[in-house]
């Protein structure tokens, strides 16, 4: 197959005070076999030699794994190849003479920090109200101490499969993190050990998730759509229900100080 | 200088225990005294910081990375070993840690390793008590597969992401200890120098990527928990992040850098296609388990697979080593696949490929078995190769993946700078000349769980640290130097891009200081090596402000280490003149064409001390000894 001939408009945006907008690059020869990162990769090293900056853009394992790629790709995140991330995305999806839109993640509680780059600390903040397991170093019992149905474990791990890389939020029109915060509830409280903390943990991640300016859930499901790990609605619905179940039987005001 | 390990007296056995009891304690109304910097947020940076923080100790944490979350740790996928013994095949911590001392070629220190094999089953408990979802077996209990290197099956593991599932463990420990105000975390931040005062490790300085302000901060230690320096080869599956600053600026402020030679290379990574390849990718050596690796018998065979007989096939691991087959060391599975290339009988375009053939484990598990346990690797190697390895063998070809090598460090995990700690895979310490599959998880996390928690407080109890502030000369100089540097760096202008000279880089040091490695080739790199960094700081474009988000400023300090950095990997690799592990020299080889070890010269650990610019670093060694592992001959055969 040979190279193929494409049209970029790419966003440029100084920083975040700074008002942004596209740039259309061209660039030719594209090898299909390339990821979509290394052809942006051979856009920025042409500009570079131009004498211009590189468009700014999170990447680091480059292998699907860590979320730190992002990337908004023909208006959907992560691009056109279902279950996948930017990073794993290879060039042959696309055909000669494409023009490819790419942009930032968009949403309030993401600003864009340049071009394509979003802080994504929000999400930092929604573990931090409590989404781990309290437990000290040291103070663990014994492994195989507690049995865990091997479905239950397998259900777990389907959630915490998540890379927490933002994309289910940058696809909802209402960038609501749903999909992000109820994969982590349900990962943890499928097992015996999230479990002791589970009413509290729903109440207060979601509080956290409001405060954090993250839109509501309309059950649009865009955010399945868009998932590079296959996270399901599944997990919206079981969070909606332990959330409610928390709401009525747990009695600690866990929704902040006012 | 004299290296001194501080190995503690008495039996293998209880070395640890009784070191655990002899070091002094802080009194936990004191540890809220103490600031611990943490730089790097993997296995061991995560789990460090959050245990020191449980402990009561303050913690401030920085990543390069836009959250903690996302360290190159998440991205190992087989498994974490542990020496449980739940499937009653004849393990112990004895077993685990003879095969990890006999694994690494008899280089690395016997103390670490048994402390390493002692820890590794705590690590389980604190990981499952985290809630992270091992794979079971249907009575709910933990299930365990087999690994290279090894004859009894002791890995733990996540389908195939064991390694992230480890660190978002560590993570939400460490999320838990930042909201209860004991971990203050620095995403976005990049450490630029290591400050000394007194001799010892007061704090660092981080340029802000965001903003491009340079920050001190003020500690009482640091831990540097910075990963690998695989990156150096510019193709690797490391994160294209990974780099080998902060451990090189370490090593400028006087620590020693330990065997850096040590490099590993799996043999199961997927083939490169082409020339503007960004990275390699890794798929797990669990697939050793089942699938059949080969070569056509004949050189320049250009059938499809499918139309080779068995008969014309050259199961070349099943034949040279009948008791480990296909499950042999990574050195080894990897040295073999490069022989059968340069003997001609490589496959694929590139003829640099050996193919790893799932066909009879189809056939014996089934399409829905082989997937079960293998799905999600499947799936990545056909996204990336557009092949589907259910029908055709994949095909698979050794890549640069981790490095024994690192910053020096005696039994309590201190460098050569009192204060600066070392942890996870920036250390040297406890995989020797050669890291066996499942290992790496497992120190990173003994090293923050459950080594650190307790040396750290022998240092603070017996140690008297002055105040410091960041206002005092020592922050502002290295402020300043720092500062000079990044000026350079944009002042140069030329007409090559960063990018460009790290590749080139990197072919020179998979070329000469590749998989297998002589004294000549080695002679060639370090007339290179210099003549590239020259032209580096004559001839580089870096584009864009110092105080802007600038990832073009990030890559150039980080390759400017890099071209620094190879020359003291290759004046070691050009000094060990044996072969140990993963670094062959073919001046050393059995007739068969094994690696030949030299225990008479070369049973030591080599450090490497920074003598000045221009100026060859000095070599100082720390003998080893085997009271436990007897020194022997690796066989697999």
């Amino acid at each position: 197959m040979s190279g193929l001939n494409l049209t970029l408009k790419i966003w440029r945006q100084k920083d975040a005070k700074t008002k942004g907008q596209f740039e259309t690059v061209k660039i030719n020869d594209v090898s299909p076999d390339m990821s979509f990162l290394e052809m942006l990769d051979i856009v920025n090293e042409e500009q570079m030699k131009q004498g211009k900056e590189g468009f700014a853009f999170d990447h680091d394992c480059r292998e699907g794994i860590c979320g730190m790629c992002s990337l908004v790709i023909n208006g959907m995140p992560h691009g056109p190849d279902h279950a996948t991330t930017t990073c794993q995305l290879h060039m042959r999806k696309f055909k000669d003479g494409d023009t490819i839109v790419i942009e930032p993640w968009r949403a309030a509680a993401f600003p864009v920090l340049r071009d394509c780059v979003v802080d994504r600390t929000a999400f930092d903040r929604i573990i931090q109200a409590g989404g781990f397991v309290s437990v000290n170093t040291g103070a663990a019992p014994e492994a195989s101490t507690i049995p865990v149905p091997k479905a239950d474990a397998d259900r777990a791990f389907d959630a915490a499969a998540c890379i927490g890389c933002g994309a289910c939020v940058a696809a909802c029109k209402n960038a609501s993190a749903m999909l992000f915060v109820s994969a982590k509830v349900s990962h943890l409280s499928f097992l015996p050990q999230g479990k002791v903390e589970a009413k509290k943990r729903v109440l207060a991640m979601v509080a956290q998730m409001d405060k954090e300016g993250f839109g509501n859930c309309t059950n649009l499901y865009e955010c399945q759509a868009a998932c590079p790990k296959g996270i399901t609605v599944d997990y919206i619905a079981k969070m909606n229900r332990e959330y409610l179940g928390a709401t009525v039987t747990y009695a600690e005001k866990v929704y902040g100080k006012d | 200088m004299i290296l001194d390990s501080k190995i503690p007296g008495g039996s293998i056995e209880e070395k640890w225990t009784k070191h655990k009891f002899e070091l002094k304690l802080v009194n936990p109304a004191n540890k809220r005294k103490f600031t611990v910097i943490v730089v790097g947020t993997g296995l061991a940076g995560a789990s460090a910081a959050a245990s020191l923080a449980e402990l009561g100790y303050n913690v401030k944490s920085f990543c390069i990375q836009d959250s903690p979350r996302r360290a190159h740790s998440i991205a190992a996928q087989g498994g974490i070993n542990a020496a449980k013994n739940y499937k009653n095949d004849g393990d112990s911590v004895y077993r685990l840690f003879y095969d990890t001392v006999k694994g690494g070629d008899f280089r690395a220190r016997e103390a670490n390793v048994h402390r390493l094999a002692e820890n590794s089953n705590l690590i389980i408990d604190q990981c499952v008590a985290q809630g992270v979802p091992f794979g079971r077996e249907y009575g709910g209990l933990l299930d365990n597969r087999s690994f290279g290197g090894t004859q009894v099956s002791r890995t733990f593991y996540a389908r195939g992401q064991t390694g992230q599932q480890l660190l978002l463990g560590a993570y939400q420990a460490l999320m838990r200890q930042v909201a209860a105000g004991k971990v203050k975390m620095f995403p976005r931040r990049e450490m630029m120098d290591l400050v000394v005062i007194d001799g010892k490790a007061r704090g660092i300085i981080v340029r802000n990527l965001i903003t491009g302000e340079l920050e001190s901060h003020v500690g009482d230690a640091v831990c540097l928990c910075t990963g690998g320096y695989g990156n150096v080869y510019y193709l690797s599956t490391n994160a294209q992040g990974s780099n080998v600053t902060a451990a090189f600026r370490a090593y400028k402020r006087g620590a020693l850098f330990a065997n850096p030679c040590y490099t590993q290379i799996h043999p199961t990574c997927i083939p490169r296609h082409g020339d503007l390849q960004s990275k390699l990718t890794l798929m797990s050596e669990s697939l050793r388990n089942d699938g059949r690796i080969w070569v056509p018998r004949k050189a320049g065979d250009t059938r499809s697979p499918d139309q080779i007989p068995e008969e014309e096939r050259y199961y070349y691991l099943e034949e040279k080593y009948p008791s480990f087959g296909n499950l042999v060391p990574r050195d080894v599975a990897s040295r073999n696949a490069k022989q059968v290339c340069d003997a001609g009988l490589g496959v694929g375009s590139t003829k640099q490929a050996v193919y790893l053939d799932f066909a009879d484990a189809i056939q014996r598990m089934g399409v829905a078995g082989v997937s079960a346990k293998y799905g999600n690797l499947f799936q990545m190697y056909e996204k990336i190769t557009d092949e589907d390895p259910y029908k055709v063998p994949m095909r698979i070809f050794p890549a640069i993946h981790y490095t024994m090598g690192g910053l020096w460090v005696d039994y309590d995990l201190m460098s050569t700078i009192p204060g600066c700690f070392v942890l996870g895979e920036a250390n040297f310490s406890d995989h020797g000349a050669n890291r066996l599959g499942a290992s790496a998880l497992m120190q990173g996390l003994s090293d923050g769980y459950f080594v650190i928690p307790f040396t750290i407080g022998g240092y603070f109890a017996g140690t008297k640290l002055e105040k410091v502030s960041e206002s005092d000369a020592a922050f502002e100089d290295c402020k300043k130097q720092t500062e000079e540097r990044i000026h350079k760096l944009l002042s140069i202008k030329g007409h090559r891009t960063v990018n460009d000279i790290h590749r080139e880089l990197g072919n020179i040091m998979w070329e000469y200081v590749g998989m297998a490695r002589n004294e000549a080739g080695l002679k060639t790199a370090l007339e290179k090596i210099p003549a590239l960094r020259a032209e580096f700081w004559e001839n580089v474009n870096v584009l864009g402000s110092e105080g802007s988000f600038n990832q073009n400023l990030e890559r150039a300090g980080r390759v400017a280490d890099f071209l620094e950095f190879a020359e003291v990997l290759t004046l070691d690799a050009l000094h060990r003149k044996e072969s140990c592990g993963g670094h062959f020299r073919e001046e050393s080889q059995t007739p068969e064409g094994e690696a030949k070890r030299d225990d008479e010269n070369f049973c030591y650990v080599g450090a490497w001390e920074y003598k000045g610019d221009g100026v060859a670093p000095e070599l100082s060694k720390e003998p080893l000894t085997f009271d436990n592992v007897h020194l022997a001959t690796r066989s697999y055969k």
